[in-house]
């Protein structure tokens, strides 16, 4: 029936959530630098600042492991431009914690390299 | 600063592995990972909304963007990923979000379908980043010398271009350790200024 195939149409159409309702419609995270693989890791600190919103409990708790932005994105089943968003609030509010230098130095690459030979 | 021991994230680095549909990247990347293939398909998928390029792809499909995801520990504050591009060439903008910020790239070749890696020399070219060329060496095909590979793809002197077997670790080792010397090599040969600006510059 034509009818019942449109309603259930219909259905889907409302449950729809547009991704970046979450994050306020910020879709630049407020830190630049993050990328599907940086490692984040909750920092186990005291904010001390108001309650965390629920998205924002929830990568804390999955963070209790250095995790990749990408697997965060997985994990609480936003797209990666809203988890960037999210995570970058995180750091930036000292829940978080990661490092990712824009151009590694070359003492580092050289490690890199030892640890890839050594394999 | 609390008086609690600070975590710190390990230092998350990237290598690309690019190249054709079907020319061994998910082997490749198995054959030295620590970890499963991950299964990024949710965060993977949602990179296309908000970017673009839904259009005519749009239904059920399109839900499902594989992509080959790999983990090195290197030591315990240092963590290779490797990163497969998604072959199919409809997915190819995801490529910008996988490439930023990657040490390097390998392009794998398949010797009987030569030309299906074309389109990811082209882009890492372009990119002017560090890569290296793999021959996959897959059996029943025709062994070609590398002059000759280099020579049909019109790949300068300054790439390497390596055999190898995506299916064995040592190889695969083997073929990263040569792209690491590339990397190295470009940054000291091209001191500052050459090739891609950083990521981040304040």
């Amino acid at each position: 029936m034509s009818g019942a195939a449109s309603q259930e149409g219909n259905v889907s159409d409302g449950q729809f959530v547009r991704p970046f309702i979450i994050t306020g419609g910020r879709a630049l995270p407020a830190q630049a630098d993050l990328r599907l693989e940086t490692l984040v890791v909750a920092v186990g600190g005291d904010a001390g600042g108001p309650a965390p919103a629920f998205e924002h409990q929830r990568i804390v708790a999955l963070c209790q492991e250095p995790l990749t932005v990408a697997q965060v994105a997985e994990g609480i089943g936003v797209p990666l431009g809203v988890a960037k968003v999210l995570v970058a609030d995180l750091v930036v509010g000292g829940l978080l914690s990661c490092s990712q230098p824009a151009e590694l130095p070359l003492h580092t690459l050289e490690r890199i390299r030892d640890h890839v030979r050594a394999l | 600063m609390s008086g609690r021991s600070e975590r710190i994230a390990p230092l998350a680095v990237k290598i690309v592995v690019s190249g054709g549909l079907g020319v061994g990247k998910t082997t490749f990347i198995g054959a030295i990972s620590e970890i499963e293939p991950l299964d990024t398909e949710a965060a993977i998928t949602q990179v296309s909304v908000g970017v673009d390029s839904l259009d005519g792809v749009e239904g059920k499909t399109t839900t499902t963007v594989a992509l080959d995801f790999g983990r090195i520990t290197l030591d315990p504050t240092l963590a290779l990923y490797l990163f497969g591009t998604p072959g199919q060439d409809r997915f190819s903008f995801l490529w910008d979000d996988l490439v930023e910020g990657a040490i390097g790239t390998v392009v794998l070749v398949d010797t009987r379908r030569i030309e299906e890696c074309f389109p990811a020399l082209d882009y890492f070219e372009a990119q002017g980043a560090a890569f290296v060329l793999a021959v996959n060496r897959f059996e029943g095909a025709e062994r070609f010398e590398v002059a000759e590979i280099r020579e049909a793809l019109g790949i300068g002197d300054g790439v390497p271009v390596i055999e190898c077997d995506a299916r064995a670790r040592g190889s695969v080792r083997d073929v990263l350790g040569a792209l690491m010397d590339q990397v190295i090599g470009v940054r000291m040969g091209a001191g500052r200024g050459a090739g891609r600006t950083p990521a981040l510059s304040r």
